[in-house]
């Protein structure tokens, strides 16, 4: 039953994502075939033919219907800068940013939760204070920032741009090296700042534990202090802090944008800066609705994943 | 605690010369010496004795625009901050205390605002609406809301659970004095915490989006600062005078609003 809810639950979500996409980009004021075609000379009747195109001189009802219709089959609408079905632009862009995202996440998330332990673990002391201040102002930094002073500092130790090189040899090994060595400072940008909350988060979810009654009794029973915390403490404390691991997922999507930004890597958070930088309003609403449904998702996966790993919650 | 209380009165006091700044800059640097078309410096000087931050690719004095910076990037992070509250704490209060259809569907709405990437809704909004101070501040705002809408929600739903509570309804409180002697009271506190907080976010998230190209065209922020770096160029020239002073602003400034925010929470919650 709870399992039916929650499915029904993120459906109604993915459909007030759909909905919010259509309608922030038509109830705003001004026109926007006016606002898209600002700074290029366009006659009246190229601004009515683009209208007639994007469907824009329809009543807004049959507008909507028609873009949920054409959303559910997958059809996100043309990009007017690329000239092409927004799904393609999104899809040819997906690749750079799951592996930056994910290289990202997996190192940021076994950083933050060890360090977070270890904080937690010697609370009040020097290794604790230091992680947690330099967690805390890690956290005041903007991503943006920091990549740029981690591109001025590091210099010309490693590329600043884009994700490879044109005259790299064509076989894999080489390609792959090539896109490592660009990988290594925008992750590094995504890893500090997004490794800070996981640390966070980590460290207050194991405090909670600290004085349980089973960990006095784990060491009544005479079980050495690495073992009480490897054994006990932590797989308790661990749950709550991967469930907002997931929750947060929206942090790390923020980050990408930044970072893809700052870095020029060609994946879909450069993509947000082409689009409203144009502006593209199809564009962007195209990946509004993606990203926003992919942490939607996202959400209903860290649930149903609570409840296998924690049995006294039942999902199913 | 008391480290805490150490850094609170710390950031307390970086909040006070900010503030300081803030005001008296506008007042004592004149509007030529921020003029593109008026100045007379070269581009790109490094610190020196006469401007000892250096100068930006039009020749303006990097201090200058530092400390005139100060007042945007505050105005924006706390007036954002109380309409971001503000909505949270309307929509909690309502949502904890009337039960019912309306709750539920304010529950909905903000779990579904809660999940959904803030920065991401505020680049949406402030793309389509026109450039501005108000576009920026309404962008932030109104997308970040949703947590402390779920702590008001929360607190209201301990405290009317209280007898006392259960006493006021007995001898005939309505809805009104209810949540006026009783909800809002033990929600202040918790609140005031929470825009602490929130005017640090919001403070990143201005100079992000400044960042990004959105914000007032016509307004010297850190981020917009930031924003000029990066176009063109400070980065491959190595002018560290023009990235670092704007961005340590930032870091500190929110920094400073995030230590109040904690020191205030372990005044709020003693148990901790």
């Amino acid at each position: 039953m709870r399992l039916a809810s929650r499915l029904g639950g993120a459906a109604l979500s993915l459909v007030m994502v759909a909905v919010l996409g259509f309608f922030l980009f038509r109830v705003v004021p001004g026109d926007p075939v006016v606002s898209m075609t600002r700074g290029r000379p366009t006659t009246a009747a190229m601004q009515a033919e683009l209208r007639a195109q994007f469907g824009l001189d329809r009543p807004l009802h049959e507008q909507f219907w028609g873009y949920f219709t054409s959303l559910l089959r997958g059809d996100l609408g043309t990009s007017f800068t690329f000239r092409r079905p927004v799904s393609d632009v999104i899809l040819e862009r997906l690749g750079p940013t799951l592996l930056l995202v994910g290289t990202s996440t997996v190192i940021a998330v076994g950083l933050g939760l060890w360090l977070g332990v270890l904080a937690a673990w010697r609370r009040d002391s020097a290794f604790d204070r230091t992680t947690t201040g330099v967690s805390l102002t890690l956290w005041a930094v903007p991503t943006f920032w920091l990549g740029m002073l981690l591109m001025m500092v590091t210099g010309d130790l490693f590329p600043s741009r884009g994700m490879r090189d044109t005259d790299t040899a064509p076989d894999f090994l080489s390609q792959a090296l090539d896109v490592g060595h660009h990988l290594v400072l925008p992750s590094l940008t995504l890893v500090a700042v997004v490794c800070a909350e996981y640390l966070l988060v980590m460290r207050s979810s194991l405090l909670e534990e600290m004085h349980a009654p089973y960990l006095t009794t784990a060491r009544a029973k005479g079980l050495r202090d690495d073992l009480v915390r490897r054994r006990h403490a932590v797989p308790n404390a661990v749950l709550p802090a991967i469930t907002l691991v997931f929750l947060r997922f929206g942090l790390v999507v923020a980050g990408a944008i930044t970072t893809e930004t700052v870095f020029s890597w060609p994946g879909l958070g450069l993509l947000f800066y082409d689009a409203l930088t144009g502006p593209d309003y199809f564009l962007l609403q195209g990946l509004l609705v993606v990203t926003a449904g992919a942490v939607v998702v996202m959400n209903l996966l860290a649930e149903l994943l609570y409840g296998v790993l924690d049995p006294r919650v039942k999902v199913v | 605690m008391s480290r805490f209380n150490r850094s609170g009165v710390a950031g307390a006091a970086i909040l006070a010369v900010a503030a300081l700044v803030a005001v008296i800059a506008p007042l004592v640097i004149s509007a030529d010496e921020l003029d593109v078309t008026r100045v007379t410096a070269a581009p790109w000087q490094s610190p020196g004795a006469e401007f000892w931050l250096g100068t930006d690719h039009t020749g303006r004095s990097v201090a200058l625009l530092v400390a005139q910076g100060a007042g945007t990037s505050l105005f924006v992070g706390l007036t954002a901050a109380v309409l971001a509250v503000g909505i949270g704490t309307l929509v909690g209060i309502v949502s904890g205390h009337f039960g019912g259809l309306v709750a539920g569907a304010l529950l909905r709405v903000t779990d579904f605002f809660l999940v959904l990437p803030a920065l991401v809704l505020a680049i949406a909004l402030s793309t389509v609406l026109p450039r501005g101070l108000g576009t920026i501040v309404l962008a932030i705002g109104l997308t970040s809301w949703p947590s402390t809408a779920r702590m008001v929600r929360a607190q209201t739903l301990t405290i009317e659970a209280r007898p006392f509570v259960e006493r006021a309804r007995a001898l005939g409180g309505g809805h009104v004095h209810v949540i006026g002697r009783h909800v809002l009271p033990s929600v202040v506190p918790l609140v005031l915490v929470n825009a602490t907080l929130a005017v640090a976010t919001a403070i990143v998230a201005e100079s992000t989006l400044a960042f990004l190209g959105l914000g007032d065209p016509t307004r010297i922020s850190w981020g917009a600062m930031l924003h000029q770096a990066q176009l063109h160029g400070a980065v491959p020239q190595r002018a560290w005078w023009f990235l670092l002073p704007p961005g340590v602003a930032i870091v500190v400034v929110v920094l400073a609003f995030t230590l109040v925010g904690r020191a205030l929470e372990a005044v709020v919650t003693p148990k901790r």
